[in-house]
């Protein structure tokens, strides 16, 4: 029922025949299992020899949060979400992810751990020659799942973001749109139990951003935690129940989560 | 909805075969090894077949200038020979044929009765060690003593010497073209992993492990160097038909010698097969070792 509302709000052009049961399997067995799914203790990222990317930053995220990241151009977001995906270790400090040290664990023990979150590069980061089918299809193969059960998932989740009629075609016909979506759809049907998103919005116009938006509630809603970096403060009023965490200087000014737009008021219930 | 008709995950990478160099290149490193260990084995098979030859074989030259007693040194010699239990056959050369033997050297008309010639006895022995060789000129001497044992392999002892040398040169092009396969490779794969390093970030964010990236690179390694292993094998037992048509024309006894067998032709086969597999192997450890720099 989720799901089919989640498809119903959020998908333009979803068909009416779309099997919901890929969504239910989407977030279906973590559903809202709260603890926090991710605890930075005063870390602090430094890129070389220069000064400090990322300083002292502290926070947790509760598994099937919402959190928006905002903060000036420059201000660091980039870099954090990098710690968040696992493309980054720390200059300093300690990362807990799904209550593992990340610091210390060996490099060969990080994919399972990366097949957990879904990444939303800002700049889509397809694989240029495989078609949209096979980019979506990509996490399923690298994780090893039997080439006769990712024709359908695939299909589902490209009918899903409408895209059911691009199939074949290959990022560099697609428009900016069109390969955000794919992008998106290549970085849930793994179903992660995290959603990591890098400017998601900073390449569609109002309308798809929004929509986009909603799609992220929608897998929100299903347990999976999302992360959104974004500049786009009218958006992120648009979710109720998201925090939001602000970034300016390699500093983060509200480790608490408390901090939301439009400012959280000591009667609003946290 | 139509799925990609081949939505493999080995097309993670762009393939084409002879698309770029390293087809050609492994084709012309299978090539010339192939030659290499072709020349290698015909040495090695002249230098058996010589051996086979000459092993055992002496001959006894006994040089008196009495013509009476260098017969029966002679007769007296052949006949220790034969009692010897390493002796399998023993053969007095008669005067005559010894002076045919002289004639091209010295002319029919300088071999006049005057000039006396030595006595030759041919003798082939199961044992032609030093050892052995130094009991028999020492009995020899006890009839003879201006008799004089000369092993027949001493007399081709430098050709050995020259032919073990080349056959060593030639493994030695085997093992540097291989070396220089695997540098060619090596340097390959380090290109390939620097034009898709977006991709393979992108699929190690998505939690590819390193065995998994570098076998997108084996199998496209692999087509190549099987493409070129192919062609050079096709290249290669070419050339070998073309030399072994002109070998057989001089007809020598030394070249006849050093036609290949099956052995040889089977051993000739298995290089591209050890080609394909040290290329894989390379790509396999550039890869892996490349990928181990990054996180």
């Amino acid at each position: 029922m989720v799901a089919r509302l989640v498809c119903t709000a959020v998908l333009y052009g979803c068909p009416p025949t779309v099997r919901i049961t890929t969504l239910e399997q989407l977030g279906g067995t973590h559903a809202h299992a709260m603890g926090n799914i991710v605890q930075f203790d005063n870390v602090g990222l430094r890129y070389g020899t220069g000064a400090e990317t990322l300083s002292n930053i502290s926070f947790t995220l509760a598994s099937g949060g919402f959190y928006f990241l905002t903060g000036p151009s420059g201000a660091g977001k980039t870099s954090l979400l990098k710690l968040l995906y696992l493309a980054q270790r720390p200059s300093r400090g300690a990362i807990r992810l799904f209550g593992q040290d990340l610091v210390t664990m060996r490099r060969d023990r990080l994919p399972p751990l990366r097949r957990r979150i879904g990444v939303v590069f800002q700049d889509f980061r397809l694989v240029p020659h495989l078609s949209a089918f096979d980019n979506v299809a990509l996490p399923l193969r690298l994780s090893g799942t039997d080439e006769r059960e990712i024709t359908a998932p695939v299909e589902e989740m490209l009918a899903w973001v409408g895209l059911s009629d691009r199939a074949s075609a290959r990022p560099a016909t697609l428009s900016g749109g069109e390969q955000q979506r794919v992008a998106i759809a290549r970085a849930v049907i793994g179903r992660p139990d995290m959603l990591v998103a890098d400017e998601p919005t900073g390449n569609v116009d109002p309308d798809m951003a929004l929509r986009l938006l909603h799609l992220f509630d929608g897998l929100n809603r299903l347990g999976t935690t999302i992360v959104v970096a974004t500049h786009d403060l009218h958006l992120i009023g648009r979710i109720s129940s998201a925090r939001m965490m602000r970034l300016d200087r390699g500093q983060l000014s509200d480790p608490t989560g408390d901090l939301r737009y439009p400012p959280r008021t000591h009667d609003d219930p946290a | 909805m139509t799925p990609s008709p081949d939505p493999s995950p080995r097309r993670v990478l762009p393939e084409g075969r002879f698309a770029g160099p390293m087809p050609w290149v492994i084709a012309i490193m299978m090539f010339l090894a192939m030659l290499a260990a072709a020349a290698g084995l015909a040495i090695e098979r002249t230098t058996a077949s010589m051996r086979d030859a000459l092993a055992g074989r002496i001959t006894v030259q006994i040089v008196e200038a009495n013509p009476d007693l260098r017969t029966r040194q002679r007769a007296d010699v052949a006949r220790e020979l034969r009692r010897l239990a390493s002796a399998s056959a023993v053969t007095e050369v008669s005067d005559a044929e010894v002076r045919d033997l002289l004639t091209p050297w010295l002319g029919a008309e300088g071999l006049d009765s005057d000039i006396p010639v030595p006595a030759l006895i041919d003798a082939t022995l199961s044992d032609s060690s030093a050892p052995a060789i130094a009991d028999i000129q020492r009995t020899v001497r006890t009839l003879a003593p201006s008799a004089r044992v000369d092993r027949h392999a001493d007399w081709l002892g430098p050709l050995a010497g020259l032919l073990e040398t080349l056959k060593w040169l030639a493994i030695a092009l085997v093992v540097l073209t291989g070396v220089a396969a695997a540098a060619a490779v090596i340097l390959g794969s380090r290109a390939a992993l620097d034009q898709h390093r977006a991709t393979i970030d992108v699929m190690h964010l998505m939690g590819a492990t390193d065995r998994q990236i570098s076998r997108l690179f084996e199998r496209r390694v692999a087509q190549d160097a099987i493409s070129g292993a192919a062609l050079g094998l096709v290249l290669a037992f070419g050339a070998l038909m073309v030399v072994g048509w002109r070998f057989q024309a001089v007809g020598a006894a030394l070249v006849a010698g050093s036609a290949l067998g099956l052995i040889d032709i089977t051993l000739l086969c298995l290089i591209p097969i050890a080609g394909v597999g040290l290329a894989i192997l390379s790509a396999r450890i550039t890869v892996l070792r490349s990928l181990a720099h990054i996180l």
